[in-house]
């Protein structure tokens, strides 16, 4: 860092608006997602009915959450067609788009977890309790393992994110408080805890999108002037390094780690405009990184 | 470094930080299962008094095969059923209703079933009359008007499958000597479980209350053999009386049971074969009273 605040210099650079375009556009999609959701219970306006879980949209579109439904099957039980249908649905969408688009683009805790992540950065809040990231694939196995042995639908018991957003459309209760606890875990014990350690939704979605086309790229890496600031935003850091470092052992530009969410944040806060959306066969030839490239503005 | 020159050394220490690191994540993680196992298994539990939607699979079951999507609540016309919020102690986010708050209406279409996008309510159930969501049980006989002699009747009225799944049966009313009472009586193979009795029962309490089949119902030896239903379908006696050995009744010296059946102390013997002589009479009954209990 070089003594600035985050983004400041890319705000000099590109304004606040340009520095934050991909962030109000993806929460403007999570808030669109959810406003849908509540249009029906607050409004009467029956667009989409359900939760995250499974919804149905204008009697003709079901969406059911692939997750949910692969811990039912390890139970023993089947969807009726439209549940089927809509996990088929919900499948190709993010094998394109990216799995872990639903953690950035659409999942309602992320708004919380990112608030926890913006004050645990302005509070200045150091020191966070060391978990691997992989943790979140153990936690992944488990659930399924334990919903073939217990023959519940083990996660949703506790599952903040479907807890939030379930509670926020059909009665909040108690759930509050889980997800109250999730931000102060992120904020005080551990940095980028849930979104980016613990949550098994988003291990499995992930998977969902190993191989999903739509990425970000360091197209104009050599324009990088190492100011860091792509790693403090990120919620996942450790994806950005072999493509932005990479150029040295010949590794592409493109960020293929599954664990990129999409979010665009490098995009955003890069003064430099190393990064862009891109598709994930592309390849640019090492040292005229970008010259051709259009960027992302 | 030493470890530099050796090798093998280095990579034996890697693969034991490795096996202890694989080690410490299985043993977190699966403490953290063993939990979940056992919340999974309090969460089966079902309150008595929550109900399920009609078709619900067992429970068992239904907390396998139901996603949480909250369609069959949305789909209800009357708003009967909620989805468990999580200090409730009914599975999180699974759909149930309180028959005492709001019952179920029994739509013909079954819309709930329709909306569900799995086999947690069983799509096979296609008719609402069929469904068995509880059984209905007179729970309190000291509170229920009609067992104190009154004529309520509201949860008889109210039932949808009108004098089959509740019935009122006639039995005289031993306070008063000279009145009837008309006491509820729940058939179970008719009975939906909607809870439109329990809702309507006019008490501050109801006393009548449907509660989980496994609760409500008893069950007979698989071997028992009900004697008139097997007289029924054989149509005569299992039994040959003639060659049946009926001891002598003990009775006090000189006791004299008018009606009673006693075939081996000849004391009754004018009564054999006359109809009803064997279910006796019960004694100071007011007239026009003996029929059926």
């Amino acid at each position: 860092m070089s003594g600035q605040r985050i983004g400041e210099e890319v705000v000099e650079a590109k304004g606040w608006l340009g520095a934050h375009k991909w962030l109000l556009l993806r929460r403007l999609s999570q808030l669109s997602i959810l406003s849908l959701f509540l249009l029906g219970p607050l409004a009467g306006i029956w667009l989409v009915k359900g939760n995250l879980s499974y919804s149905y949209t204008l009697g003709i579109l079901p969406l059911t959450d692939p997750y949910v439904v692969l811990q039912s099957l390890f139970t023993g039980h089947w969807p009726e067609t439209f549940g089927l249908v809509g996990v088929m649905i919900v499948v190709v969408f993010y094998f394109l788009v990216g799995g872990r688009v639903y953690c950035s683009w659409v999942c309602p805790l992320n708004m919380v977890t990112d608030a926890a992540g913006w004050l645990r950065e302005r509070l200045g809040i150091k020191g966070s309790v060391h978990l691997a990231r992989a943790t979140r694939y153990w936690l992944l196995a488990m659930t399924l393992l334990g919903s073939a042995m217990t023959g519940v639908v083990l996660w949703e018991l506790v599952n903040p994110v479907s807890m939030l957003h379930r509670g926020l459309i059909f009665g909040l209760g108690m759930a509050w408080t889980v997800v109250l606890a999730v931000f102060l875990f992120d904020l005080f014990v551990m940095s980028r805890g849930w979104c980016g350690h613990l949550c098994p939704v988003g291990a499995f979605y992930s998977l969902l999108g190993r191989w999903s086309p739509l990425r970000v790229s360091a197209s104009r890496r050599s324009a990088c002037n190492d100011c860091m600031d792509c790693f403090e935003v990120c919620p996942e850091p450790q994806v950005i390094r072999p493509a932005l470092k990479g150029e040295g052992k010949g590794i592409g530009p493109v960020i293929l780690a599954p664990n990129c969410t999409n979010c665009g944040r490098c995009v955003d806060v890069c003064a430099k405009d190393v990064f862009r959306f891109a598709l994930r066969f592309e390849r640019v030839a090492p040292g005229q990184g970008g010259s051709e490239s259009s960027g992302s503005r | 470094m030493k470890t530099k020159d050796n090798p093998s050394a280095k990579s034996g220490a890697t693969r034991r930080q490795f096996f202890f690191d694989t080690a410490r994540m299985a043993c977190g993680v699966g403490l953290l299962g063993l939990g979940l196992g056992f919340y999974a298994k309090q969460s089966k539990a079902l309150p008595a008094l929550a109900l399920r939607p009609p078709g619900a699979l067992p429970e068992e079951d239904f907390l396998g095969a139901c996603i949480r999507c909250g369609l069959c609540v949305r789909d209800c016309p009357y708003n009967t059923l909620d989805l468990a919020r999580p200090e409730a102690s009914v599975a999180t986010g699974t759909p149930y209703f309180t028959a005492r708050n709001i019952p179920c209406e029994m739509c013909e279409d079954i819309p709930c079933i329709k909306a569900c996008p799995t086999q947690a309510l069983d799509h096979r159930l296609t008719d609402i009359n069929k469904a068995k969501m509880g059984v209905a049980v007179l729970i309190d006989h000291e509170t229920c008007l009609n067992f104190l002699g009154l004529r309520c009747d509201v949860c008889y009225r109210v039932c949808p499958v009108i004098n089959q799944a509740i019935t009122l049966e006639m039995v005289p009313n031993a306070r008063t000597g000279r009145h009837a009472m008309f006491l509820p009586t729940v058939h179970s193979e008719a009975c939906t479980g909607c809870g439109k009795c329990e809702k309507s029962c006019v008490l501050e309490e109801a006393a009548i209350r449907v509660l989980p089949a496994k609760l409500a119902k008893g069950a007979l030896g698989k071997h028992y053999r009900i004697g008139w239903e097997e007289q029924k379908k054989a149509g005569h006696s299992l039994v040959d009386e003639s060659k049946m050995l009926d001891l002598p009744d003990r009775l006090p010296e000189g006791a004299i049971l008018p009606g009673h059946y006693d075939p081996a102390s000849g004391q009754t013997a004018p009564a054999r074969g006359v109809p009803g002589s064997e279910g006796g009479i019960i004694p100071g009954l007011p007239p026009g009273l003996g029929g059926k209990p």
